[in-house]
């Protein structure tokens, strides 16, 4: 069974004329790293939003379709329920942590779920270590940049041992040095600890190359879904306003000029780079 | 912004700052209903130089004595009042007794504020927010005082911002009257309070995700407790509590006044004895 | 023209964010500053305008040494756009946020009207002429914003991170706009750390790192150089990623636009040897 499938997910915020996503199905496996792309106002945001109850719970308004993640109906379960399941990392680093240290910021989600001491400490230290922040556990969150913050952020989430961790635009105030570091935890959090991951970006050219599953959407319908490397080296996508990565263009332009280049379509500067080493190599 | 200095969290360690805060409040209130007890001098100057050491101890001399310089107005405000009251109602008499006495209400003032001073100066933010958590206090409250501290700095920051945004469109703070002053002000206030809401729906969307609410007992990452220091201060308390109790009962506490003219009138007896 | 001399900066708080940085933008060019976050590039910036004075060195604009005039008056010709336009917003109508900065500057009531249409059609907002600025989307508030700095029509334009949060679409229109100010001859200075919008634009790019200016030319030159961008942390544009492995095949290393980069490997499988 997957584990998120919605059906015709439609939602509608209070006082909106029109819904802010329609018709919305589809289906994640376990394991799978997901990525969500789309213009600004496509409706990804709020897809992230159905994933761990905020909608309709937090943001009432007009929800309709079937959902259901980890198993469990989102609409029957509130969103505390949910965070043990699904832990959501929003894009603004600072307004994410609220202790005035690192480590009890990371304890809040145990705290609330009246885990015990001894238990919390253990999996605090632990998502500490997952993120590589454990030498800023007593550190406030004023104080550190925003990268780290972003991965005290993931440690809060993770600290819970959701099955999935859903990320909404984290590195939209990083620089490019910083977003990298967080697509890298990601990805070993995705590889070696088997959670889900659902990362909504808009710098392809730094996530592509992570992703198993990509969800393209545009004015909150699902446009396409599957094959990173086939979604992307289409005309239609390209059309939608999605930022295709340059490698990829690159290629798509050198085999229309008839260029013969092997392997698939590179979602990475290294892939196309090694590509182009073997063609013009030899001939 | 300097004033938001004081309440950024600076790790000091002294054996002060490392004391419960509970215990440290119950100390402080125990010098406040002492202190409210006595309205003579010198039980209150005693009380006055017992923090003393406490303030050496911790290490905020400077801070404490700036305090101390903030309070002044008011102290100086209080003595003036009620020595003018007495001079006003005695039918324009100023007797060294009301001297006193006023002088003993401004010295009560000065009291509470230096015992205050000392609890918030060796108490940091995530302390206090601890101890009221342990202290059963709805974890509501405990947790928007540590989180309206923690974004202090940050609301500080974003002030300055703002400010500055504004400035760079022709925005003259300075310039013009009272009012217009007070209306140069909208475009920074505007901004700062849309930007708080948003601040609050965003931080509340985090603090659900993270299963804010999921059961009514909340457990806690560090717990209190309590070392010799503490018990050393709770027994200092006590006995202070006990000291004040017996000498209000018992021990005739005599004023300047009445020293300075028991020792001038054996001076005096001094003086005729002699040849 | 600007002109930044030896300039050192220290924050109250002691911290000295510039280290002596020098640099002329004469009228009419467009340098994008980059640099890790902390660097002191938007530090560095707020020079221009005077919202920040040198603790040494000087900076003018002009011919006028920043410290010898007010902010207002040198916003007349720098404007400054802020990342985050909630830090500007704050007016009634889009028509007032865009009017707010010309009636600062003494404009005429005729000449703010005339300007505040201009604006709205220069960012495509006349139809949100009298809507609430707060009710707008993300990307329209910062239309909003710049359109309220454009219309007082400086010389020079300052914008800072302006592609954070931005679509790809967002970002074409920023880079025309860019484009279409620089046909006007307006000098345009950006602060950002998107190598990629960089490496479409091609500016005069401007590398900072801790306080200090580490490397400075074209951005053809410098974007391709890794040993320089991992000294100041910054990540080289895909394309330039590419020629960089491709360099062993003897082809040039500093590539960073895509046709260039099209025609140059057609032309080497062209004319690789035959084996």
């Amino acid at each position: 069974m997957a584990i998120i499938e919605t059906k015709n997910l439609t939602y509608t915020y209070p006082g909106a004329s029109k819904p802010s996503i329609i018709d919305v199905s589809i289906k994640v496996e376990k394991g799978e790293f997901v990525l969500v792309t789309g213009p600004s106002g496509c409706g990804k945001t709020t897809l992230c939003r159905c994933f761990n109850g905020l909608i309709p719970h937090f943001y009432q308004g007009e929800l309709t379709g079937e959902i259901s993640v980890a198993g469990e109906d989102t609409l029957k379960h509130h969103t505390y329920e949910m965070a043990k399941h699904v832990g959501l990392v929003f894009q603004n680093p600072e307004n994410q942590l609220f202790a005035l240290s690192v480590e009890k910021d990371v304890a809040f989600g145990l705290e609330n779920l009246g885990v015990p001491r001894e238990e919390m400490r253990k999996k605090v230290d632990w998502a500490l270590n997952q993120t590589d922040i454990y030498d800023l556990r007593e550190r406030s969150p004023h104080e550190i940049s925003g990268g780290q913050q972003q991965r005290v952020a993931i440690a809060c989430v993770l600290a819970m041992e959701p099955e999935i961790i859903v990320l909404d635009e984290p590195t939209s105030f990083l620089d490019p040095l910083s977003a990298e570091k967080i697509f890298e935890v990601i990805y070993d959090l995705n590889k070696k600890q088997g959670i889900t991951v659902i990362l909504v970006e808009h710098r392809l050219d730094l996530t592509a190359k992570y992703a198993d599953h990509l969800i393209v959407m545009d004015e909150g319908k699902v446009r396409f879904e599957g094959n990173p490397r086939e979604i992307l080296s289409t005309e239609e996508t390209r059309l939608i306003g999605v930022g295709i990565p340059k490698a990829t263009l690159l290629y798509q332009m050198l085999k229309k000029d008839g260029l013969n280049l092997s392997g698939n379509t590179p979602l990475s500067s290294e892939e196309l780079a090694d590509q182009l080493l073997e063609t013009l190599k030899t001939k | 912004m300097s004033v938001f200095d004081g309440l950024k969290f600076r790790k000091v360690y002294s054996p002060i700052h490392n004391l419960d805060p509970r215990v440290k409040f119950a100390y402080v209130i125990s010098i406040f209903a002492v202190a409210i007890v006595f309205y003579q001098i010198i039980p209150l100057l005693f009380l006055f130089f017992l923090q003393i050491p406490f303030v050496l101890l911790a290490r905020v001399q400077r801070q404490w004595l700036r305090s101390l310089r903030g309070a002044a107005f008011l102290a100086v405000f209080i003595f003036v009042v009620n020595v003018g009251t007495d001079y006003f109602t005695s039918g324009y008499t100023l007797t060294a007794a009301n001297v006193e006495s006023a002088s003993a209400l401004t010295l009560r003032f000065v009291v509470l504020i230096e015992s205050f001073s000392i609890f918030f100066l060796t108490t940091s933010p995530d302390h206090l927010g601890l101890a009221l958590e342990e202290s059963h206090v709805p974890y509501e409250f405990s947790f928007a005082f540590t989180t309206a501290v923690r974004f202090v700095p940050v609301l500080a920051e974003e002030a300055q911002t703002i400010m500055d945004a504004q400035k760079a469109r022709g925005l003259e703070l300075e310039k013009g009257g009272l009012l217009k002053k007070i209306r140069n002000y909208v475009p920074v206030l505007i901004p700062l309070i849309v930007s708080a809401i948003r601040r609050s729906l965003e931080l509340a969307e985090a603090m659900e995700s993270r299963a804010w609410g999921a059961t009514k007992k909340r457990t806690n990452l560090y717990a209190l407790k309590l070392h010799k220091g503490d018990y050393a201060l709770l027994a200092i308390t006590v006995g202070i509590l006990v000291g004040a109790v017996y000498v209000h009962l018992y021990v005739p506490i005599p004023t300047i006044v009445h020293l300075l003219q028991h020792k001038s009138l054996l001076i005096l007896s001094e003086i005729k004895r002699k040849p | 023209m600007i002109v930044a001399e030896g300039v050192h900066f220290s924050y109250p708080n002691k911290v000295e964010a510039l280290k002596g940085v020098s640099l002329t933008i004469k009228d009419g060019e467009f340098v994008a500053i980059m640099g890790q976050n902390g660097a002191g590039k938007s530090t560095f910036v707020k020079h221009f305008n005077g919202l920040l004075k040198p603790t040494s060195g000087k900076v003018s604009v002009d011919g006028v040494e920043t410290t010898k005039t007010s902010v207002a008056a040198l916003a007349r010709n720098v404007g400054f756009v802020f990342q985050n336009p909630d830090h500007q917003l704050f007016s009634e109508t889009v028509e007032d946020e865009i009017a707010f900065a010309l009636k600062n500057f003494g404009f005429k009531p005729e000449v703010v009207e005339e300007r505040v249409t201009w604006a709205l059609n220069l960012l495509a907002l006349t139809q949100y002429r009298k809507t609430s600025p707060f009710l707008l989307s993300g990307g329209e508030r910062k239309r909003v914003a710049l359109a309220s700095v454009l219309a007082w029509d400086p010389q020079t334009l300052i914008l800072d991170e302006p592609t954070i949060g931005q679509d790809h679409e967002q970002k074409e229109i920023l880079r025309q706009f860019i484009v279409q100010m620089q046909t006007q001859g307006k000098t345009v200075v950006i602060v950002t750390h998107d190598v990629e919008f960089v490496a479409e634009c091609n500016p005069r790019v401007v590398l900072m790192k801790e306080g200090k200016i580490v490397a400075e030319g074209i951005g053809k030159d410098i974007l391709t150089n890794p040993d320089v961008l991992t000294e100041s942390s910054i990540v080289l544009p895909q394309i330039a990623q590419i020629f960089n492995k491709l360099s062993q095949l003897g082809l040039p290393k500093n590539i960073i636009d895509i046709y260039e980069a099209e025609k140059i490997i057609l032309n080497a499988e062209e004319t690789k040897p035959v084996k």
